[in-house]
């Protein structure tokens, strides 16, 4: 039924866009029509597919990394008092910096590679990822808590058993919202200086004026970025059968 | 770890409270307060809410500290602990929860043990179900499962059949009632028919800071019929202490 939908949906946005390029007859290099855009991605699919690797690399890297980086971050803050009150501010504080002002310094650091890339895709999943869990290991059911002491459990078991089997929704929530944003992290990289990536492509062929090879180039970013999503969401509701559906 | 025999275990009672003093959230809720728990027996505490009852079996159970006075548990034995929510895991099975208390402590979980604790709570059937599948009453006899799963010679349960339905109640109390015989229980509740169905000793706890007293030792074995005329004559008369003791003003503030 959501795939029939999703169809639908997607059916419809094309059949208004081939519209508007009837209507208001636009030059090809402003904008191109649906057919156009579909003819070039097809022959050029080995080139895009190529870029593509390379962005999906990118953005699958960062959602490890990101990912690991906040959910230890999330147990140091929540386990290690001084990390708590010293570190928590900065890590707020830190979200003030738009991460997009420093994709050019990681470029000048990292060089022109997927490591600049990755580190950026990085830094966006790292935030949202740490603060859900984080809330979460502090969420903990106080009852739970009381049980585990009159049950004589060690403090390590009680959070192996129970604080962050109990944190694990929001862990996933923040995961959710890590990988929607983890594509920007990429291409914005990308797009400051790269030799690969579809940001890279989208930016070689705005200068060339090849608008259409650019929209094949955005619209496979938009469909990876979307599959990525409902992969991971189903990953996850799979993980956490046990949760209550919200 | 086992603690040594010592001349305590001679004794009748398997916890005694001196002279405690605590407080929460600056008020006072009791000082001075004594209460000896009999072994073998079903002490039931009741009194208005807020009244400090919940406190006094947390301190009990170890969770709360008292500000003053002393406690003693027979031979230092740990205590098993049932609140009012079931306390379930929704990530474990039933069967998983029964054997929390082991995996807690890094003990190796009885399987069979377990399996036959939810047997006795007649849920051998669902071992598999995650919590979030089964009733209320279910729910609640997993926690009795694995309060039993426990096996502790003191089991302390803090209005551990309030939430649920009338007819669950009751068959729960039954089967906690029988499950439970041999052993010391204090039950902390708000319904004076429930202690009178499963309370050996009541206790009224009322005032600010509030004091205890030994208001009733029904006859008879828990548990005890709902027709039984004597119970329901006690019951008024429980009835009408409890709402002096309301009226006494033993909690000003609102709940």
């Amino acid at each position: 039924m959501r795939a029939l939908r999703l169809t639908v949906i997607c059916g419809l946005l094309v059949l208004v866009w081939q519209a508007v390029v009837w209507l208001a007859d636009t030059p090809h290099f402003i904008l191109p029509g649906p057919a156009r855009v579909g003819v070039t991605w097809w022959e050029h699919a080995g080139l895009i597919l190529g870029h593509a690797q390379t962005t999906l690399l990118e953005i699958a890297l960062g959602l490890v990394l990101g990912t690991l980086l906040g959910v230890v971050s999330a147990l140091v803050l929540t386990y290690v008092r001084p990390a708590r009150l010293w570190l928590l501010p900065v890590l707020v504080a830190s979200q003030a910096v738009p991460v997009f002002a420093l994709a050019p310094i990681l470029v000048l650091w990292l060089g022109y590679g997927i490591a600049s890339k990755v580190a950026m895709a990085t830094l966006i999943i790292y935030f949202p990822v740490a603060a859900n869990f984080f809330d979460g290991l502090r969420r903990t059911e106080p009852g739970w808590l009381d049980l585990a002491r009159a049950m004589g459990a060690s403090p390590w078991r009680t959070m192996w058993r129970i604080r962050v089997p109990s944190a694990l929704p929001a862990l996933a929530s923040g995961v959710r919202v890590a990988t929607a944003v983890a594509p920007i992290g990429a291409v914005v990289g990308e797009w400051v200086g790269s030799s690969a990536g579809l940001g890279f492509l989208m930016l070689h062929a705005n200068a060339r004026m090849q608008i259409d090879m650019m929209f094949a180039a955005l619209l496979t970013l938009a469909v990876f970025a979307v599959a990525i999503y409902f992969i991971i969401d189903h990953v996850l509701r799979r993980a956490l059968h046990w949760q209550p559906d919200t | 770890m086992t603690p040594p025999e010592n001349l305590q275990s001679e004794s009748d009672h398997a916890v005694r409270i001196d002279g405690a003093r605590f407080g929460f959230e600056g008020s006072l809720l009791f000082d001075g307060l004594g209460l000896e728990l009999e072994r073998g027996r079903w002490t039931c505490l009741l009194g208005p809410s807020g009244v400090g009852k919940s406190s006094l079996l947390r301190v009990i159970a170890g969770l709360e500290r008292l500000e003053a006075g002393s406690l003693s548990v027979l031979g230092g034995a740990s205590v098993a602990y049932m609140a009012q929510q079931d306390l379930l895991m929704p990530w474990l099975s039933a069967l998983g929860n029964v054997s929390i208390g082991a995996r807690l402590r890094g003990e190796r979980p009885d399987r069979e043990r377990a399996l036959a604790m939810l047997e006795l709570v007649g849920l051998g059937g669902e071992a598999d179900a995650l919590p979030s599948t089964l009733s209320g009453g279910m729910r609640q006899r997993v926690a009795l499962a694995r309060t039993l799963m426990e096996d502790r010679p003191i089991v302390l349960m803090d209005e551990p059949f309030s939430a649920l339905d009338a007819i669950t109640r009751a068959r729960l109390q039954e089967l906690a009632a029988g499950l439970l015989a041999e052993r010391t229980v204090l039950l902390v509740t708000h319904d004076p028919l429930e202690a009178l169905r499963l309370g050996e000793r009541i206790y009224v706890m009322a005032g600010r800071p509030a004091s205890l007293e030994l208001a009733v030792t029904p006859d008879g074995a828990p548990p005890r019929r709902l027709g039984d005329r004597s119970l329901l004559a006690l019951h008024a008369e429980l009835l009408e202490r409890l709402t002096a003791a309301d009226d006494a003003g033993a909690d000003p503030r609102p709940h």
